[in-house]
């Protein structure tokens, strides 16, 4: 899998400068940097604890950084709410499944993208009326294929499916940096490669920052891989760089990477 | 499928619904039931508006009859100082108390909507118990001890309509709960009233899809305001008298019990709930001294065995009948009702000698229960109907347990129905 | 000046019984997540039935044993109901205590009647604690006990002698506070349990999953929630009055107590307690009102009831004026750390 050509992706989408986290005393992310250009797919790595999910908060606006920006296709965003940063254009999903449990697919579809076609805190239209938002619900409901479950309520889909809902809330209302949180997590093999195989699909064009766990799915799927090891990025490269890297190693691939290193060996790469 | 439908709900269910307030004081015609009617009415658009908080919007308030109270306050001195005039017509005060009740929300609504969850159920807590106290304190707009009168036969009669007489209010009453009715539907076919439910679910993914949960919380609370505050004017209009309590703690209580009894989950389920409050104010309170005792126990049987209310016991065997499984759970439903009634009889029957023994002992030995009379001085009187409340409750046991394993047989049968049919539903 | 001391005493011993009330709130709520509304309900029960006990046994075995009856009621009634609800979520569960709190008002009338009893404290705590005598010959001096009566009423009227008691309940109440918050402080933190608990402050799901949250340590914590607020109702009851509406009046204010102190923080109750009691006390004890500033300002005096009004009448609603400030200014409560 060769990466695309690093000169044909854009302006930088996110930008993260010098981040800082503590909590209390502890200091989880220490002064991490991070440029992703637009359209390119970046997998972020590290062993439990290095502080990606916390990153992600910083980066969603969960929660407030220490020290350091965050601009978001050059805006700093940093302090900015949740749903202001989610109108400037960036999306996220959750490692533990966050839909509209009592809602149906389509409901929970409908409503991811309500703000973006523009409808506001309305209660003068109603929602049957509202023709571009209903074919767009439908329209993702075809792309994450849910559609033959429509009307059945979030909370009785299986868990690939409450996973597939999810991303489809994540890409409802367009935004075009797209973060996902271990969007594998939890799913058998097949599931898997199924996917992230839907993952490609529905995120073409767009930034995509992910934080995954299974080495196989990075590889495949990332065009860079930002590796982070106590709150800090030791590794921001290629997947063949990364692989080859000796601090990465080191740090966190240990033998599974000795292992590819010989496989591809074996494969005459 | 028929576009209105979606938009305002079946034409036909709300005409069936129009035809039987159109008709019930025909049937029920006695004064106190044409007044009992009145009251229903008023307390439906109460439940409705307070549901829009609870069941949509997962907000729990302790304070509703504060917006419902102002309301009825702001109406009644609107009646006072304008109707006499002519220059509100009566038929539009509870208009004018309707957006008292908005403007209240809005005020209140916009201190209390911060915070969720338990945080906000303190906070109403604090400000109805705020707003009661003030009662006390500005005699001028709260009337003091004796509260504000008003006169709805005020100003000029059109088309010979003065609501002077109690059916004449009534209708006026009906037509503004149908209409209200119908609108608070609507309200939940709106991108508001589904964002609204999104945030009940999740208000942290809400923001994620771009809408600030607070926001969506504070508007839903200034139109839940809003009709609160046109039940409070139509409750004005019917009593023609407004004083303290009714926005004291004890009205907010009974909306949240009543409103949870009836069911939050279902959008009917506040309408059952409203028609069992007035029933329970004006007639049980009147045939035992108990009934704030059973209805506390009542609602917390509710909280534990069917916290969707009657409405969700309601649409559970709707389901079933659905399927085609109710029929074979009549025995069973049979059984188990008619085990009740024992058991049921006697715990009541003990509850009702006890109050008589410690608040009535002046009034001898005994108490009347449903016609027969019951010596609360022979201990044999005691014992037995305790030995009917034990073997009673023995028997119901087993035909509960009975029935719960039909129950469950046909719930199985749904599943594996549903599974077959690709999971919708 | 006697009357400062007195009153800022006498405010300091209502934030304690407020404290000790919301104390045991804040526990349960930071350990179970539910919020207890019947929680005033069981210190009207406390007070109940410590008259009830004290009738028999004695003013001294009452605030042993009704604690104790308080408490296992408690303990049952999350056994038997709380527990059945635990699975539907919080809001299921302040909704069966909130139907508590009708059934217990309901019972307690039915028990002992709707009208005021006379729960009147032991021999050993009627009269004052002490007495603060202000006179114009030797200024202030604290006597223990209550102060002979020719100093109070000074047969030489050149003395204008001023005698400020201190009640004896309301410096038992202090001292019961203080040691339960003793008790609490040294539990939290010296022992395992305490631990635990201190842990499930903050981060209840974390102590869940490692394996403490066992059905049994629940149905203790509550029994012991209830079981303080039983304790609080005797002192509570036997200082002021014993009547159906005191659950009522005090279980408004102990929720404004905990939102203002920050949902799930002790310290934070504390402070509140302390401060809306002290607050409210002064509040009575002024016959300040706005037409009154106004004049004092030089203004014309304002017309109607709003501007009449003495400060002591508005005083009830100052815990929740309070309130409201606090969540206007700072939402979080004086000391919260978790968004309750």
């Amino acid at each position: 899998m060769s990466p695309t050509n690093n000169t044909s992706f854009g302006a930088l989408a996110l930008e993260l400068r010098d981040v800082r986290k503590s909590f209390g005393k502890t200091e989880i992310i220490r002064g991490t940097s991070l440029s992703v250009r637009a359209g390119e797919r970046v997998a972020i790595i590290g062993p439990n604890g290095a502080g990606k999910s916390t990153l992600f908060n910083l980066i969603s606006g969960r929660m407030p950084a220490t020290s350091g920006s965050i601009l978001l296709n050059g805006q700093n965003i940093q302090g900015k709410k949740p749903f202001e940063i989610n109108r400037l254009g960036l999306s996220r999903s959750f490692q533990i499944t966050n839909i509209f449990p009592k809602l149906s697919v389509f409901e929970n579809l409908r409503c991811s993208v309500l703000y973006s076609l523009g409808y506001g805190y309305t209660f003068l239209k109603f929602l049957v009326d509202l023709d571009d938002a209903n074919a767009r619900a439908q329209e993702l409901m075809e792309l994450i294929g849910l559609d033959k479950k429509r009307d059945v309520v979030a909370l009785n889909l299986t868990y690939a499916e409450q996973r597939a809902l999810e991303v489809g809330i994540t890409i409802a209302g367009g935004a075009n940096v797209i973060l996902l949180d271990e969007p594998t997590a939890g799913m058998s093999k097949s599931e898997t490669t199924r996917f992230i195989a839907l993952i490609k699909q529905v995120t073409e064009g767009k930034t995509l920052l992910t934080v995954e766990h299974d080495m196989g799915v990075v590889f495949g799927l990332a065009d860079r891989i930002a590796v982070l090891v106590y709150g800090e990025v030791i590794a921001f490269d290629t997947p063949d760089a990364v692989r080859a890297s000796a601090r990465v190693q080191e740090a966190y691939l240990g033998s599974s990477v000795a292992d590819a290193q010989v496989g591809a060996s074996e494969q005459g790469h | 499928m028929n576009r209105w439908n979606a938009r305002i709900g079946s034409l036909r269910l709300w005409a069936v619904f129009a035809a039987l307030m159109l008709l019930a004081p025909k049937v029920f015609n006695s004064g106190l039931s044409v007044t009992m009617l009145s009251q229903m009415g008023v307390a439906i658009v109460a439940c409705l508006s307070y549901n829009m908080l609870l069941g949509q919007g997962g907000m729990l308030s302790f304070g509703h009859a504060v917006y419902t109270g102002l309301g009825a306050f702001v109406s009644i001195h609107a009646l006072n100082m304008y109707s006499g005039s002519g220059v509100l017509p009566v038929s539009l005060v509870p208009v004018v108390g309707g957006l008292a009740g908005m403007a209240f929300a809005a005020l209140f609504g916009y201190v209390t909507t911060r915070k969720s969850g338990t945080t906000f159920a303190m906070i109403t807590l604090g400000m109805a118990e705020l707003v009661f106290a003030m009662s006390l304190m500005v005699p001028e707009f709260f009337g003091g001890e004796g509260g504000v009168s008003g006169n709805r036969m005020a100003g000029p009669a059109t088309w010979g309509i003065t609501f002077g007489p109690a059916n004449q209010v009534y209708y006026l009453i009906a037509v503004y709960t149908l209409v209200c009715v119908v609108l608070m539907y609507a309200f939940t076919q709106t991108p508001l009233g589904r964002l609204l439910n999104a945030v009940r679910d999740n208000p942290e993914r809400v923001e994620f899809i771009g809408y600030n949960p607070q926001r969506v919380r504070y508007t839903a609370f200034i139109i839940a305001g809003f009709f609160a505050g046109i039940s409070g004017g139509l409750g004005a209009l019917n009593f023609e008298i407004v004083n303290a309590e009714v926005v004291g703690a004890a009205r907010s209580g009974g909306y949240l019990l009543f409103t949870f009894l009836g069911g939050a989950t279902f959008f009917f389920g506040p309408i059952i709930g409203a028609v069992l409050m007035v029933l329970a104010f004006v007639l049980l309170s009147e045939f035992t001294q108990a009934w704030l005792l059973y209805l506390g126990l009542v609602f917390m049987v509710m909280v534990m065995v069917a916290p969707g209310g009657i409405a969700s016991l309601i649409m559970l065997n709707v389901r079933v009948s659905r399927y085609g499984k109710l029929r074979a759970l009549l025995p069973a439903y049979g059984l188990m009702a008619a085990a009740a009634v024992a058991p049921l009889l006697a715990a009541t029957a003990l509850v009702e000698m006890v109050y008589h023994r410690q608040l009535n002992a002046s009034m001898g030995t005994q108490v009347a229960f449903f016609g027969m009379g019951l010596d609360t001085g022979s201990a044999g009187c005691w014992l037995a109907i305790g030995a009917v409340l034990v073997v009673g409750g023995w028997t119901f046991t087993l035909a509960q347990r009975r029935f719960a394993v039909h129950w469950d047989l046909a719930q199985e049968a749904i599943e594996r129905e549903t599974q077959r049919a690709g999971g919708a539903l | 000046m006697e009357f400062f001391i007195i009153s800022t005493l006498n405010g300091i011993s209502y934030g304690l019984l407020l404290f000790m009330l919301s104390s045991g709130l804040t526990l349960i709520f930071s350990m179970m997540g539910v919020l207890n509304f019947a929680h005033a309900s069981f210190y009207m029960l406390g007070a109940y039935v410590g008259y009830s006990v004290a009738q028999v046994l004695g003013f001294w075995p009452a605030l042993v044993v009704a604690p104790l009856v308080v408490g296992a009621l408690g303990a049952a009634f999350e056994r038997y109901c709380l527990r059945r609800v635990h699975k539907f979520g919080h809001v299921p569960e302040l909704l069966i205590t909130f139907g508590l709190t009708y059934v217990v008002l309901e019972l307690v009338q039915l028990i002992w009647g709707r009208i005021a009893i006379e729960f009147k404290p032991p021999a050993a705590l009627q009269g004052p604690a002490f007495t603060l005598i202000n006179d114009a010959v030797a200024g202030l001096r604290m006597v223990w006990g209550a102060a002979p009566g020719e100093m109070c009423a000074g047969a030489d009227p050149a003395l204008r002698a001023v005698c400020s008691p201190f009640p004896a309940t309301r410096a038992f109440m202090v001292l019961v506070a203080l040691t339960m918050l003793a008790s609490i402080w040294l539990l939290l933190t010296r022992t395992r349990v305490g631990l635990v608990i201190q842990a499930a402050l903050t981060h209840p799901e974390a102590v869940e999953s490692l394996g403490h949250n066992v059905p049994r340590v629940l149905m203790l914590v509550f029994g012991a929630g209830a079981a303080l607020a039983g304790l609080a109702g005797v002192i509570g009851g036997s200082t002021f009055l014993t009547e159906p509406s005191m659950a009522a009046t005090v279980g408004s204010i102990i929720f404004v107590v905990v939102v203002v102190g920050g949902m799930g923080s002790l310290s934070g109750a504390f402070l509140a307690s302390l401060l809306i009691g002290t607050i409210q006390t002064f509040a009575v004890a002024f016959d300040y009102s706005l037409s009154g500033l106004l004049q004092s300002l030089g203004l014309a005096a304002g017309a109607g009831t709003l501007m009449t009004m003495k400060l002591s009448q508005v005083a009830p609603i100052l815990p929740y004026l309070f309130l409201v400030l606090i969540l206007i200014f700072r939402p979080k409560g004086l000391l919260g750390s978790r968004e309750g």
